[in-house]
């Protein structure tokens, strides 16, 4: 389903003397539908980087990176958009919205945007956020004002609402309690079992460990430490 | 100095054959403002200076003129004007409707029915119908040559939702044989109807340097809404002198304690009911 | 499908300076284009020239018409750009003064566009344009009352009722967002987004604030000194800019 082969990455910094600092080479890895495999790797190592690079927020310098089907860096915006939209989910670590959209509209979002109905929408964003335990009152407010934690609990249901067959996961289970944490990991179970590939970053050994089928180590696409 | 000093009419001949031009081309055009080279008049702007202009432009030493203001032949624009032309052109001059060839008129058109071969001349204030709701000259000449005119209605709008109904009373836009927005002038919307007319209308505005024309038998629309339809209203009155039911009425204060009549604007028509021997309510204290 | 705009070469010189160069995209339906640059990198020039504000000196700017398929803008006559700007398009100004008639009550002035286009009936001109003020989020009683008289962002969201009442396709807005406070920005960019998506529209959208076209924009164009340095996605262009000028740009603005 996800297919990197060969990836290379650099920052040019034009306004620092034109600085060039590679950050990634010969990055490769598979993941398989049904699979969820962990990205490892000390901090600044590149894991969100790869992550990026996948999901077309950052460009790749060089490679490929297959996404059902559709070459991730040589893709235009549009076909981006659209494997976004059908394809590609991403759960990053901050919850960006529209201020003053209610909860509910934020996590329906995803369904509607794939084309599904609105009342169908609604109802699995309400089953998520009851899951994961966000009360009820919230529900029409906007999450802008929530706790830290609030916010990594909606932005999951959302990037849970509609079921991706590829699905980026950056520290999913950060910052939750044990109750919630096992919530999330339901929920990666559940998108396992409908065959989605999962590729996760889990800082959590424990989390890691109960849902993940294989390790990739980034250290290895490091520039200049591994061959 | 005596009359025969001034050429005929007033104006040279190279100034009306200018103005003439000017018509032939409104006529050309049904309801398109035509610029013309506005000349000084020996009156001040606002008194017809545009009418008299078109009006010198026409007539010929055969024409008989008659000259109203607000339907009346005898107020003092009419009088002046009429008096100007009969030093100037030694034209005879009439109060009957149906005896003029050529009519100047400001604010109303006669309630007798005008004829072929007859010629209407309004006085005209401000020509552009667009001005009170886009000031820019340049933007209001597009807008006639693109159609656009939608800001018109938009005019109509508001008066109905300010007042509950179209409460443009006078100078009421219409579109001239389906394609110009046209300011009939200052006529009352009561005389909207009769802008469908066999004989020639003609348009002179001085001050702003405009003429524009309405040939005989043209199509006239007066702008409205399909639920507030055009409607061409009066007084609820009869004329207290001649008692006619049908015409544009004048209110007339009589006294300090709220006395007042209703008579004809039109005082041809009224004169010639009474002659008629038609009644109105206050006839009898008429003993003329 | 295809692209509802298509604009190629696009140049526009004022004398010996560059007003926009060579400028070249495409937007498809239901596609929001972001443009960014400071002041006087020719976004606003660009705009105009799309909306045939401005007669570029170069270039095509195609448009999918809905009756003729595509059609070369700039080649068209006055009146058919003119119905165009008051059907298929629609331009909302930073300044809601040169997009509004500030002297006609709010009714007026959304129902404007419509008795442009025939519209002829003055209960059902009222009853639309009560619903659009409804959809902007402006109190029914409101209707009567000249926007003189309202807010800013009220006029900014009145010019918008203005605009889509016709239903468009395609939205053309220049720095929809300046000049208004934080709060009403964000109401603005809500209600925007939720037009864009309820109706299907396309957009390009001026804008000096990142924070909107990240908001707002599915792509980025980032202009300097009237040439495009760089597109792409909008996260993209924002989270890897690869220019100088676009890495200057986003390490420019405040983080909150």
């Amino acid at each position: 389903m996800i297919r990197v082969s060969d990836v290379s990455k650099s920052f040019v910094l034009h306004n620092q003397g034109g600085a060039v600092i590679p950050v990634m080479a010969g990055a490769r890895l598979r993941v398989a539908a049904g699979e969820c495999v962990a990205l490892t790797g000390e901090s600044g190592a590149g894991k969100s980087t790869l992550m990026r690079m996948i999901y077309g927020n950052y460009l790749a310098a060089s490679g490929a990176i297959e996404v059902g089907g559709l070459d991730v860096a040589r893709a235009t915006p549009r076909e981006i958009l659209a494997l976004r939209r059908e394809v590609l989910g991403y759960v990053s670590q901050f919850l960006r919205v529209v201020p003053r959209v209610p909860t509910l509209e934020v996590v329906a979002e995803p369904l509607l945007a794939a084309g599904g109905a609105r009342a169908a929408a609604l109802e699995r964003a309400e089953e998520l956020l009851a899951r994961l335990n966000i009360p009820r009152a919230l529900w029409e407010l906007s999450p802008t004002t929530f706790s830290g934690g609030e916010q990594q609990r909606v932005n999951i249901a959302r990037g849970f609402a509609h079921a991706y067959p590829a699905l980026l996961l950056d520290e999913p289970t950060a910052s939750l309690d044990a109750a919630n944490r096992d919530v999330v990991l339901e929920l990666i179970r559940e998108a396992k079992a409908r065959g989605a590939a999962i590729l996760g970053i889990f800082h959590d050994a424990e989390a890691r460990a109960a849902v993940c089928d294989r390790e990739v180590d980034v250290i290895a696409f490091t520039p200049g430490v591994a061959a | 100095m005596t009359d025969a000093a001034y050429n005929f009419a007033y104006l040279d001949e190279q100034t009306k054959r200018m103005i003439r031009r000017a018509i032939l081309k409104g006529v050309a055009i049904p309801g398109y403002q035509v610029p013309f080279a506005s000349r000084e008049m020996p009156m001040p702007y606002g008194w017809g200076t545009g009418g008299v202009q078109v009006t010198a432009a026409c007539l010929t030493p055969a024409d008989t003129l008659k000259v109203i203001d607000q339907g009346a032949d005898d107020t003092t624009n009419a009088v002046s004007i009429r008096r100007f032309f009969q030093r100037t052109a030694g034209v005879a001059a009439t109060e009957r409707t149906a005896e003029a060839s050529v009519i100047q008129t400001r604010h109303r058109i006669p309630e007798t029915p005008l004829t072929e071969g007859q010629i209407l001349v309004y006085q005209v204030p401000i020509p552009e119908p667009l001005r009170f709701l886009e000031p820019r000259e340049t933007e209001t000449r597009r807008m006639h040559a693109l159609e656009d005119y939608g800001l018109m209605h938009v005019k109509l709008y508001e008066d109905i939702a300010r007042n509950g109904a179209i409460s443009t009373a006078y100078a009421y836009p219409v579109k001239v044989e389906g394609r110009y927005v046209m300011d009939p002038s200052p006529v009352p919307k009561f005389d909207n109807p009769k802008l469908e007319s066999p004989a020639i209308q003609l348009f002179g505005a001085g001050r702003e340097q405009r003429i524009y024309a309405i040939p005989p038998y043209t199509r006239v629309v007066s702008l409205d809404f399909e639920d507030h339809p055009f409607e061409a209203s009066k007084a609820d009155h009869a004329c207290d002198l001649c008692g006619a039911e049908e015409s544009y009425l004048d209110e007339v204060i009589t006294d300090d304690a709220g006395g007042r009549i209703f008579v004809c604007s039109d005082t041809d028509f009224c004169a010639g009911r009474r002659a008629g021997g038609h009644r109105g309510a206050l006839a009898a204290e008429d003993v003329a | 499908m295809r692209p509802i705009l298509d604009v190629q070469g696009l140049t526009k010189r004022y004398g010996a300076r560059l007003g926009c160069g060579d400028v070249s995209f495409d937007l498809w339906p239901g596609e929001v284009m972001g443009i960014v640059g400071e002041s006087g990198s020719g976004k606003s020039t660009l705009l105009s020239c799309l909306a045939g504000h401005l007669a570029p000196d170069a270039g095509r700017v195609i448009f999918d018409t809905r009756a003729e398929g595509p059609r070369d803008v700039l080649t068209m006559s006055e009146p058919e750009r003119r119905m165009l700007g008051r059907t298929d398009w629609a331009f909302v100004h930073q300044n809601p003064r040169d997009g509004l008639r500030l002297g006609i009550s709010a009714g007026g002035n959304v129902g404007e566009r419509l008795m442009a286009v025939g519209a002829r009936h003055y209960g059902r001109i009222r009853a639309e344009a009560t619903d659009w003020l409804g959809r902007v989020e402006i109190a029914a009683d409101r209707i009567d009352d000249r926007p003189r008289a309202f807010s800013g962002g009220m006029q900014q969201r009145l010019q918008i009722a203005r605009n889509l009442v016709t239903g468009p396709r395609l939205v053309f807005m220049d720095e929809p967002t300046g000049g208004l406070d934080v709060s009403v920005q964000a109401r603005l960019l809500d209600l925007l987004r939720g037009l864009v998506r309820e109706m299907g529209l396309s957009a390009v959208i001026v804008t000096h604030d990142l924070a909107v076209v990240r908001l707002l924009a599915d792509r980025l164009m980032v202009m300097q000194g009237g040439r495009v340095v760089e597109t792409g996605l909008t996260d993209q262009v924002l989270d890897d800019p690869q220019d100088a000028y676009t890495q200057l740009l986003v390490s420019s603005v405040l983080q909150v």
